[in-house]
């Protein structure tokens, strides 16, 4: 029998009230209306981003894009909740988390643009790059901690990933490990309920949260799409780490309200009706009800996010169009930090190739480029 | 390559009723066996960097199940010898975070046949981010690993997997033969800024060679070990003593058999290779792993492109058979030993 039915925590309701809970509340007691508020900016800001990329994936400007939508108040929330030194090891839908960061926008879509394998050097924000194979980055935050922790520091690693992710061996065996050396790391999971077109139920038979413990390690399950609980529970765990208490899973129940990808149709796979239902939990509602209470939202403060909001999806769109393709034989670059004459042969036999063509070299490839 | 500064060691022991011997590293010419010199090899690089981390299955108190890794956890204590949790993928993928981190993790892979549950973080993980991040991070990690057949063990314990990581881009491959590279190359993988698969032949472990403290030549050099000019043997880890032989004996039939150790599988030191074939115009390559997709057909390859008026016969392979590790009481049959490299010999020699 599938079990999910334990309610993840909720601090906020659908209709936008704060919900008490004791040992949850001293969290997040911080979170005034203007914080509030600073935290809605964030959620709308990443949506428009992703709107955008999305409009730029099927102008032909993106080979491919992997909307959040529906996960803001996870990552936002989490990412909010972190401090510099800390350091994320995102899967590949983390944009939010690297809009938070600090990430240049054009650098977020850098990767999906085709020119460059990761956008950013991990170390000026202390975000690595996005993961492909789902749940290995796992294992490398789990690394990272093993090393603050030799260094006697209270950094922090923070790893996303998703459902799917749960069901690969890499992602056990971080747990196996973060529990085995009480590694001071967060094992953030947005459970967004689709793994492409497999529902959760394929990759779990009880809730997620429900496997830490197994592991020896002390789990949350909180509603993802309720950044006020997303915020606790992140402040939560990252504390635990910092004061030596080992590793904390935590379970975002969320919703992907779009395709996995844009290659992705949804509509194969999915009720439409279960869609509706999550639209009524969307992240983005629920706070802005509450900051209508809380009297934040005026028609300056609407027309400051809508702003921010534009000039973000502005910079990203220019940004990605004026990208420069990468040099040709770039393609030889940085395999080896150390020198290789094997592929060092290889780079002048192609330079010569390329100067065939007649020209400086590039000419000719430049054409291969455009076909 | 960089090599660090020395550095004084911290000696804490954190096992309790182990104690700690106050090893000295290699200072002076002192005949070891191979294990013994990968040992110290190990030891001065731990000294050299505190930054070294050694991870593995049963490498503390035990001190590896070859006892490679003896007493460096009494010396270096847990947090630099840290015995793991039985996953290879974790063991290689926590010494990617350890790298992120500024750590040059040394992973010990415990058999050959055990290195695949780690293939993916090897090959997608750590052969790749230097690339994928255009140089931003490095992966300095070594990745130990016991190979090849010989000592009649069971499933898994006796396979020659290097040719997967060959093929993969962004890794180096070494393999060691002797006393002397097992000391050298150890320390010379462990300061490189690129991973390092280095391969060790586990039926040469206890055999003995004089070992000098020194780094020697570097490890993506090739080296002739014995000059000839006739044919051209290339060998490298524990089938480096077979060819050694067969260049004896083939000196009693009057063929002059010029021997090369290899040493680094990727990138091959073609400049060695190819000087010697220039010179003898026949070429033998001998492996223990399987022939089809093996080094010996690239290296051929590459040689028959770059040499091609200098051969005089056909290139050969004398390797392991396409099939899984035999059995123990079949890896006879499979191993290349003495005479089946001297017939390859003779084949380039047209004697047969």
């Amino acid at each position: 029998m599938i079990d999910f039915s334990s309610q993840p925590v909720q601090l906020l309701s659908l209709g936008g009230e704060r919900i008490p809970a004791c040992e949850f509340d001293p969290w997040v007691e911080d979170l005034d209306g203007p914080a509030l508020l600073a935290l809605y900016r964030d959620m709308v800001v990443v949506r428009r981003i992703d709107t955008e990329a999305t409009a730029l994936q099927r102008q032909g400007e993106l080979g491919l894009w992997p909307p959040l939508l529906g996960q803001e108040a996870a990552q936002v929330g989490s990412a909010r909740s972190l401090r510099s030194d800390d350091f994320i090891f995102p899967s590949y839908r983390e944009n939010a988390v690297a809009y938070c960061r600090g990430v240049n926008l054009t650098d977020i879509v850098k990767v999906w643009r085709g020119n460059a394998q990761s956008g950013w050097d991990p170390y000026t924000v202390n975000m690595a790059t996005p993961a492909i194979i789902i749940g290995a980055q796992t294992l490398h935050a789990t690394g990272w901690a093993l090393g603050a922790q030799r260094d006697e520091v209270d950094s922090v690693a923070i790893t996303y990933f998703g459902d799917g992710a749960t069901s690969q061996g890499d992602v056990n065996e971080a747990m196996v490990f973060a529990a085995s050396f009480q590694a001071p790391v967060v094992f953030f999971c947005q459970n967004n309920q689709w793994a492409i077109s497999e529902p959760v139920g394929v990759q779990a038979h009880r809730n997620i949260a429900d496997r830490a413990p197994g592991f020896g390690i002390p789990s949350l399950r909180i509603d993802g799409n309720d950044v006020i609980a997303v915020m606790a529970a992140t402040r939560i765990a990252l504390d635990r780490a910092r004061t030596g208490g080992g590793p904390t899973f935590i379970e975002a129940v969320t919703y992907r309200m779009g395709p996995h990808t844009t290659a992705d149709d949804p509509t194969r796979y999915r009720d439409p009706a279960e869609l509706a239902e999550w639209k009524t939990r969307d992240p983005l509602l629920r706070l802005h009800r509450l900051l209508t209470t809380l009297g934040e939202i005026t028609p300056d403060s609407e027309a400051a996010t809508q702003a921010l909001a534009d000039d973000a999806a502005a910079e990203l769109r220019a940004g990605c169009i004026g990208m420069p393709d990468p040099e040709p034989l770039s393609v030889f670059d940085h395999v080896y930090v150390t020198p290789n004459a094997t592929l060092e042969r290889q780079r002048t036999d192609y330079a010569g190739y390329l100067t065939s063509f007649g020209g400086a070299g590039q000419s000719g490839l430049e054409q291969n480029g455009k076909a | 390559m960089t090599m660090t500064t020395l550095m004084t060691p911290a000696t804490v022991s954190t096992v309790p009723g182990l104690t700690a011997p106050t090893p000295t590293p290699l200072s002076e010419t002192k005949t070891l066996t191979m294990g013994k010199a990968i040992n110290e090899g190990l030891r001065q690089a731990m000294l050299d960097d505190p930054k070294v981390v050694l991870l593995g299955e049963d490498i503390g108190a035990l001190g590896g199940v070859f006892r490679v890794t003896s007493d460096l956890l009494a010396q270096f204590g847990a947090r630099r010898v840290i015995d793991t949790p039985l996953a290879e993928s974790a063991i290689i993928g926590t010494a990617v975070g350890l790298a992120y981190r500024g750590y040059r993790p040394v992973c010990e892979i415990q058999f050959d046949g055990f290195i695949f549950p780690g293939f993916d973080q090897i090959v997608s993980q750590v052969a790749k981010f230097h690339y994928r991040t255009q140089g931003a991070v490095r992966m300095p990690i070594t990745i130990r690993v016991p190979f090849g057949g010989g000592i009649g063990a069971a499933e898994h314990h006796s396979e020659s997997p290097e040719a997967y990581f060959t093929h993969t881009s962004g890794l180096r491959v070494i393999a060691v033969s002797n006393a002397q590279d097992a000391y050298s190359l150890i320390r010379q993988a462990i300061a490189s800024d690129d991973p390092v698969l280095y391969f060790e032949p586990k039926r040469r472990y206890h055999v003995k060679g004089e070992v000098v403290p020194e780094l020697g030549a570097p490890m993506d050099q090739a080296v002739v070990v014995c000059p000839g000019t006739d044919v051209t043997l290339l060998a490298y880890g524990a089938l480096l003593s077979t060819a050694r032989d067969a260049a004896l004996a083939a000196l009693d039939e009057g063929v002059s058999i010029e021997v090369i150790d290899l040493r680094s599988l990727s990138p091959v030191d073609y400049a060695v290779v190819e000087a010697s074939v220039r010179k003898t115009g026949r070429l033998v390559v001998t492996h223990e792993a399987a022939q089809s997709g093996g080094l010996g057909g690239e290296i051929i390859a590459t040689v028959t492109e770059r040499c091609f008026s200098y051969l005089e016969s056909a290139p050969v392979r004398v390797t392991g058979f396409d099939v899984p590790y035999p059995p123990a009481k079949l890896e006879s049959h499979h191993l290349p030993d003495l005479d089946r490299i001297l017939d390859g010999v003779d084949r380039v020699m047209g004697r047969r």
